[in-house]
């Protein structure tokens, strides 16, 4: 039964970060049809800011917090540099064009700072662990489950509240007739991106205070599954990248924790075998993006 | 001469190798309400479209209360004091009806000025307000229509594009529809309404345009045009 809850708690820790990435690729893409390669590169960017700032010496929460901030300055100089040209491309151009964004900040990453990871020392108290009865329970995890949740809390909160917020949702059904009202389209794109950086940057936060170091592919790996969420969930549906972030997340724990060492090799190979399995089961995805009703 | 609101002049827009509007000229006087009629692909919503800054304008001008707006962004030229309601009314289906409004709103800086606006249009159109929580793809095709008016209306124009706001819509509804345009044409908003139904159409117009194949076929006083019956079985299927 312990087990079962400690593989429970890891698996919302790691889907939280998937969901958390997954979110940030689905908003931009609703908006401006962008698959963005380059998403990794932003919680990248955020991880080097984290380490940045410990190595001139700010305190462990100021670091987190530049690391978020690094991440958001990243995501909106993106948009300005390469994306703002390409607007209205097509999806393909978009997406070579955030493979070579994507390159361009890995190769300066590499020559700036370094090809192989960097530390980042956080307090040994946040890697240590706690006990809830006979469950032991991680403080890396339990971060990540909060940094998650409170981020989709807050992320709905905006998109249902604010105006702005409602601008988004309806760029996300149909922009060009949000310009017509005479919304800046600009604006609406910029806090996309800004929104993707935040929930990157978090993602970044989550991601180092666990696994202590970052390097120039650091965001490669979990911004892959969390493409594989957002098209599991159903491309450009906001609740659908984060149902498909934890359930990619979920099904990669209990693969790790249940499959007998023989398998576990294949472990990706099955992970995307349950999403293959469920594509075909629902091809538009778990929750598919409401198309806008255009009579 | 310059008392038009909107001057269109010698529009072209292309699609590719669509040549879809050729050589358009028209006028919007100020208070008046231009009737664009014509057939399905005559090219109306092109204009429409290219008048607001969201279809390249190949050729021509568009004027906007004297300011050229060519190549304009649409943002621009709404802020200027243009609405828009788009053919197949483009509301947003799955915010809200008062969401709707609300994000329309965006455009007005003073928010005590945009609360005020948005309540009064739904008091103005009570099923607005009976069902401002509802999604407002739930709404009929009426309702539907009467939002996009409303929501329209959110930036206070002083010039009105209404494109085919009776298309698809019950008669009863039809005539609702154009108690309203001429309410507004009683408020001093100029506006330039596409129609398919031309005889509802011409009796609200003060000034008509008749489009064919992307060109003007004719252009004049309505209840000339009205009676024309040459015109009306070749263009206007009515």
């Amino acid at each position: 039964m312990d087990i079962v809850i400690q593989q429970l708690i890891n698996a919302i820790s790691l889907g939280g970060v998937y969901a958390m990435l997954a979110l940030g690729l689905a908003i931009v893409f609703s908006i401006v049809r962008l698959i963005n390669f380059a998403h990794g590169d932003i919680m990248t960017f955020g991880g080097y800011g984290i380490f940045l700032s410990l190595a001139f010496g700010i305190p462990p929460l100021g670091a987190l917090a530049i690391g978020i901030g690094a991440a958001v300055v990243m995501a909106l100089a993106m948009e300005r540099a390469a994306f703002r040209a390409m607007r209205g491309a097509d999806v393909v151009a978009l997406l070579i064009t955030s493979f070579a964004v994507s390159e361009i900040l890995k190769v300066l990453f590499q020559n700036t700072i370094s090809p192989r990871p960097v530390p980042i020392s956080l307090p040994a108290a946040w890697s240590s662990s706690y006990r809830i009865g006979d469950v032991v329970i991680g403080v890396g995890p339990t971060i990540s489950i909060v940094v998650a949740l409170v981020s989709l809390a807050g992320l709905t909160l905006f998109l249902r509240r604010t105006t702005t917020g409602m601008a988004m949702r309806a760029a996300a059904e149909d922009f060009e007739m949000l310009r017509l009202l005479g919304v800046r389209a600009n604006r609406v794109v910029a806090t996309a991106f800004a929104i993707s950086g935040v929930l990157a940057g978090a993602a970044a936060v989550v991601w180092t205070a666990q696994r202590g170091s970052v390097d120039p592919m650091m965001g490669f790996f979990p911004v892959l599954k969390a493409f594989i969420a957002t098209v599991l969930g159903g491309l450009g549906s906001l609740a659908g990248a984060v149902l498909g972030g934890f359930v990619v997340g979920a099904i990669e724990v209990m693969t790790q924790a249940f499959l007998p060492d023989a398998l576990s090799p294949y472990r990706d190979a099955i992970v995307l075998a349950c999403v293959i399995a469920a594509l075909l089961l629902r091809p538009d995805g778990l929750l598919p993006a409401r198309s806008g009703a255009r009579s | 001469m310059s008392d038009a609101v909107l001057e269109v002049d010698a529009l072209d827009v292309r699609y590719g190798q669509v040549h879809a509007v050729r050589g358009v000229s028209l006028n919007v006087t100020q208070g008046g309400v231009t009737a664009l009629l014509g057939a399905n692909g005559a090219g109306k919503t092109s204009t429409v479209m290219a008048v607001a800054g969201v279809r390249p304008v190949a050729f021509g001008t568009v004027r906007i209360f004297g300011q050229d707006v060519t190549g304009k962004t649409p943002e621009d030229i709404i802020r200027s004091g243009v609405a828009i309601s788009a053919e197949g009314r483009r509301i947003f289906a799955s915010l809200s009806v008062e969401e709707n409004l609300k994000v329309a709103g965006n455009v007005v800086a003073d928010a005590d000025v945009e609360t005020e606006r948005r309540t009064k249009l739904m008091e103005r159109f009570p099923i607005l307000g009976q069902r401002r929580r509802q999604l407002a793809g739930l709404l009929s095709g009426g309702e539907q229509q009467m939002l996009a008016v409303a929501r329209a209306l959110m930036s206070a124009p002083r010039l009105l594009l209404l494109d085919e706001p009776s298309l698809g819509l019950a008669p009863q509804m039809v005539d609702r529809i154009f108690d309203i345009v001429e309410e507004l044409q009683d408020e001093g908003i100029s506006i330039l309404l596409v129609e398919q139904n031309a005889t509802l159409a011409l009796q609200v117009a003060s000034h008509a345009v008749v489009l064919a194949n992307g060109t003007v076929a004719a252009s004049g006083d309505p209840e000339a045009i009205a009676s024309d019956s040459v015109l009306r079985e070749a263009y206007l299927a009515a």
